[in-house]
């Protein structure tokens, strides 16, 4: 499995050759692998709803508890499989909509390496496993909403994704974290095994706070919403595909993974429900605001999922159920809907539903397949959609809490759906044909199957809804509560509260979209309140953020070097020295028993250091402070540790190259600094040499545990299969430590390049 | 373009492929005996500093003939890279593996692999700011 999840990255780098060597096929080449991941998984599914889930586990770092682990359950087969499945037809879709761009291969490989990331998140187990998935998926989604880099506002909005989801990301770090602490294990599965411990702690709501800070932002939660709407400045296929129905469903999921641990108290039901309403609510209204297409669906996108983290809410098995169906039927219309949009904008060349009329005649088919997702979207009979409506209400007429709050809000929001549904389906379609920017005609067929297939289920699982209700549903939802479910879906439930709701939500809506322009006209004498949303306060926060920036870089940054390391040296010394004095005291014995030549070499170094500091010339300064290099490096040698003299002394030699090429550059020496300024720096000095030598004194003189040094000269030769100790500890006993040397290395080597280049570059450019 | 002293220009003529030769016989005997990717790394950024000392950068550019850019990139993918073979035989992340050639009894090991990374990011960044730092001063002048 974890070859399955990671072969898309892999896939990934070789994009480029594939796409040089197959053309324009290549999008059906790559297409395969999501496609073979659904075979796989589908293949996979018996196992699953028959055992309750797979386990794989492969050991990463196991000395710290972290291993690579997946763990395949109803939840993660039912959003695998709408991650591969909807995956497959968006990369055909992507090779049409995108056909002849220049950067369809960067496409790919950021397409691929999402999907890739996305299965990452549904699957692990681990809890470090899933944050890093997590993270993959917001750069990705990152990189994506900013594909047209050239676009000044869609780099604008991927940032505001990217800053949002990542301010939640670090939300959820510190709530994985404190969900370790609390419940003692990396495993989700261990954890969720023992929610009672979780719930029943003292830091049960800090955690969950944190847990749905993370999930919250990404899945676009009020007041977090606007994120979403902007990123619609990603090409079609990203917004069908991330935007829609995946990646902010990874908070969705999130609270469905954590509901059998954490769910059903007081606090999770209450913030859940609220928020969840309001997202739903506000997403509605807001989508009948807007003229774009993209931005509609958007705000309906954001309705689904407050709809979604409501279910959640509420709990128990009837709203379990209408959680798993909603979910999936919202994927297959919502994903429909939005190719859909992507051909109508590919096709006239306008994203403006008032531009847009009487498209039916010229684009059959995608008229079709509009109308049907559109159906389901506002939950008409015979749809999926409907099925998912019917649960929904049903779910709320039951809620334990909040029961009228909860009616009054679903049905609103419903109401606003259908009308959503109606301007998107009926608008661009009938009426009056109008004038657009290109001539429109049908789409080609890659970006036809991927509507019609998504329509086409939409519509054959609403008559048969049993289909995917008794297998996979059931197992999805049993997953999010964590027993068993057994619920048959029907279609007709008979005359009842729901449907009525349903009747009503259905007769308002359409009489809104017929009244839309009017009903637009009322909202916009509100825009200035609407205006001041929490958009506004998000970039009230990044202006505070840049001021802040420019005032501690006024304040910390002067450009001295003098000054940095005055600072360093200091807040070293006083928290070492307090330690030190305070916790331990200085305790030791000196016991003076040293050989002739180490006093000499050390009298050496103290001379050379002095004369260093009291030389007036640049060259002579850096000789007197190699002397004092050798002289350690001598040390090293007395002591019988040749590694370190070798180092010590090459160190030397290339510290005395480098310097000698940053003093061509630097001003002739003359005496900067004032007296006063010397005899600070003298105490600066003094004292954190005294305080090393404290400490060092300090430290020889007690035994605070024992030397592994005897571990390492014992197994060098045995384990690490060498006899010089030293290589074997850098490159097989801490080899994790020196691969964080060397890249550490790199990054000061790149710093070091980027200071000195860009600075020659502004002074060429003044 | 010559830059250096005549003594400084013959001198380097043989110190330059013997400090080379002297990194490579560093590296691969580090395991047992004073020596390692570090120190290896540090001897052959010596040499080509020396080089380009005498030849200018230019000069150095040509007989490295890839960028020290690179050179570091490159290491830091071995260094990676020898942490995955553990894995796939199902160990943890980074633990040694050990192969020998049949008939040379030579050895094999990702410990070595993540050596030459080492050997080349030390290689690669020591040049990169020394390379950088004459360039930009000729630039200037």
């Amino acid at each position: 499995m974890q070859i399955a999840v990671l072969a898309g990255f892999a896939l990934a780098i070789l994009v480029p050759l594939l796409s040089r060597w197959c053309g324009g096929r290549t999008g059906l080449i790559l297409a395969l692998y999501p496609a073979s991941i659904a075979f796989w998984l589908v293949s996979l599914a018996p196992e699953v709803l028959q055992s309750g889930g797979i386990y794989f586990e492969q050991a990463w770092a196991p000395s710290l508890g972290l291993s690579l682990s997946f763990w395949l359950d109803g939840l993660s087969l039912l959003f695998g499989l709408l991650i591969s499945g909807i995956g497959t037809l968006i990369i055909i879709y992507a090779s049409g909509y995108l056909h002849g761009h220049p950067q369809l291969a960067r496409f790919y490989v950021l397409i691929l390496s999402f999907m890739s990331s996305m299965l990452g998140v549904v699957m692990a187990d681990g809890l470090m496993t899933l944050f890093v998935f997590w993270e993959l998926t917001s750069i990705t989604s990152y990189l994506l909403i900013g594909f047209n880099h050239e676009d000044a506002a869609a780099r604008k909005s991927a940032l505001q994704g990217l800053l949002v989801t990542f301010t939640g990301g670090l939300a959820l770090m510190s709530g994985l974290i404190l969900l370790n602490v609390v419940g003692g294990s990396w495993s989700l599965q261990t954890l969720l095994n023992d929610g009672e411990t979780l719930r029943e702690h003292a830091l049960y709501l800090p955690m969950l706070l944190c847990l749905l800070g993370g999930a919250f932002t990404k899945s676009a939660q009020f007041p977090f919403h606007f994120w979403l709407p902007n990123a619609m400045a990603a090409p079609t296929p990203v917004s069908a595909y991330l935007h829609s129905a995946t990646m902010v469903k990874a908070g969705i999921y999130l609270m469905a993974r954590l509901q059998p641990g954490l769910g059903g108290t007081e606090a999770w039901t209450t913030i859940l429900c609220v928020i969840g309403a309001i997202t739903m609510v506000v997403g509605a209204f807001l989508a009948i605001r807007f003229t774009g297409i993209k931005k509609v669906l958007a705000y309906s996108t954001v309705m689904a999922l407050g709809t979604l983290t409501m279910l959640l809410g509420i709990g128990g098995e009837a709203a379990m159920i209408a959680f798993v169906t909603f979910l999936t039927a919202h994927s297959l219309y919502k994903g429909a809907l939005f190719m859909v949009a992507g051909a109508l904008d590919h096709e006239t060349g306008t994203k403006d539903i008032d531009e847009m009329g009487g498209l039916c005649r010229f684009m059959p088919v995608t008229a079709a397949c509009a109308f049907v997702a559109a159906l389901s979207l506002g939950g008409v009979i015979p749809l999926f959609g409907f099925v998912a409506k019917e649960l929904l209400f049903e779910a709320v007429l039951d809620a334990p809490r909040f029961t009228g709050f909860l009616i009054g809000m679903s049905l609103l929001a419903s109401v606003l759906v259908v009308a959503a549904a109606g301007i998107v389906a009926l608008r661009p379609f009938f009426g009056a044909l109008k004038e657009t920017p290109k001539t429109p005609h049908e789409a080609p067929p890659s970006m036809l199957a991927g509507p019609c297939v998504l329509a086409g289920l939409s519509l054959v699982l609403g008559f048969m809804p049993w289909l995917a209700g008794d297998g996979l549903l059931n197992a999805a939802a049993g997953a999010v509560m964590g027993t068993e479910v057994v619920t048959d879906l029907y279609l007709w439930h008979g005359l009842n509260t729901a449907l009525m709701m349903s009747m009503v939500s259905l007769g308002v809506g359409l009489l809104v979209c017929w009244r839309w322009p009017g009903v637009r006209g009322v909202i916009h004498r509100f825009s200035p309140v609407l205006d001041r949303g929490p958009e506004a306060g998000y970039w009230k926060l990044m202006d505070l953020l840049v001021r802040v920036a420019e005032w501690q870089t006024r304040l910390l940054q002067s450009g001295y070097m003098r000054n940095y390391l005055i600072l360093t040296l200091l807040s070293f010394t006083g928290l070492t020295g307090y330690t030190l004095l305070v916790r331990h005291g200085p305790v030791f014995d000196l016991a003076l028993d040293v050989r002739l030549q180490e006093v000499v070499v050390a009298l050496v170094i103290a001379a050379s250091a002095i004369v260093a500091c009291m030389m007036r010339s640049r060259l002579a300064a850096v000789a007197a402070a190699g002397v004092m290099g050798f002289g350690i490096a001598l040390i090293f040698l007395l002591f019988s540790a040749p590694d370190l003299a070798i180092t010590q002394l090459l160190i030397e030699t290339l510290t005395v190259i480098l310097l000698i090429l940053v003093l061509f550059r630097m001003p002739q020496f003359s005496s900067l600094s004032t007296p006063m300024e010397r005899v600070r720096d003298m105490f600066v000095a003094i004292i954190t040499g005294g305080l090393m030598t404290l400490l060092m004194l300090t430290v020889l003189g007690q035994d605070l545990f024992t030397s592994i040094s005897e571990y390492m000269i014992d197994n060098s030769v045995p384990l690490g299969h060498g006899h010089n100790i030293v290589n074997v500890i850098l490159v097989d006993f801490r080899a994790l430590d020196t691969l964080g040397e060397i890249f550490v290395l790199s990054l000061a080597a790149i710093g070091v390049l980027a200071m000195l280049r860009l600075q020659a570059k502004e002074r060429k450019t003044p | 373009m010559k830059t250096g002293t005549l003594i400084l220009s013959v001198a380097a003529q043989t110190l330059v492929p013997l400090q080379v030769l002297f990194s490579l016989f560093l590296l691969l005997r580090g395991h047992d005996e004073p020596g390692g990717g570090f120190i290896a790394g540090l001897v052959v950024a010596g040499a080509f500093a020396l080089h380009q000392f005498v030849n200018g950068p230019e000069a150095t550019r040509r007989l490295l003939r890839v960028d020290p850019r690179d050179c570091i990139g490159f290491g830091l993918l071995l260094g990676v890279g020898s942490a995955l073979p553990a894995w796939w035989q199902g160990e943890a992340f980074l633990t040694a593996q050990w192969w020998e050639v049949p008939g040379l009894g030579l050895k094999l090991s990702t410990p070595l692999i993540f050596d030459i990374g080492v050997y080349l990011v030390v290689l690669g960044s020591v040049l990169t700011a020394v390379i950088t730092l004459t360039e930009v001063d000729k630039d200037e002048t």
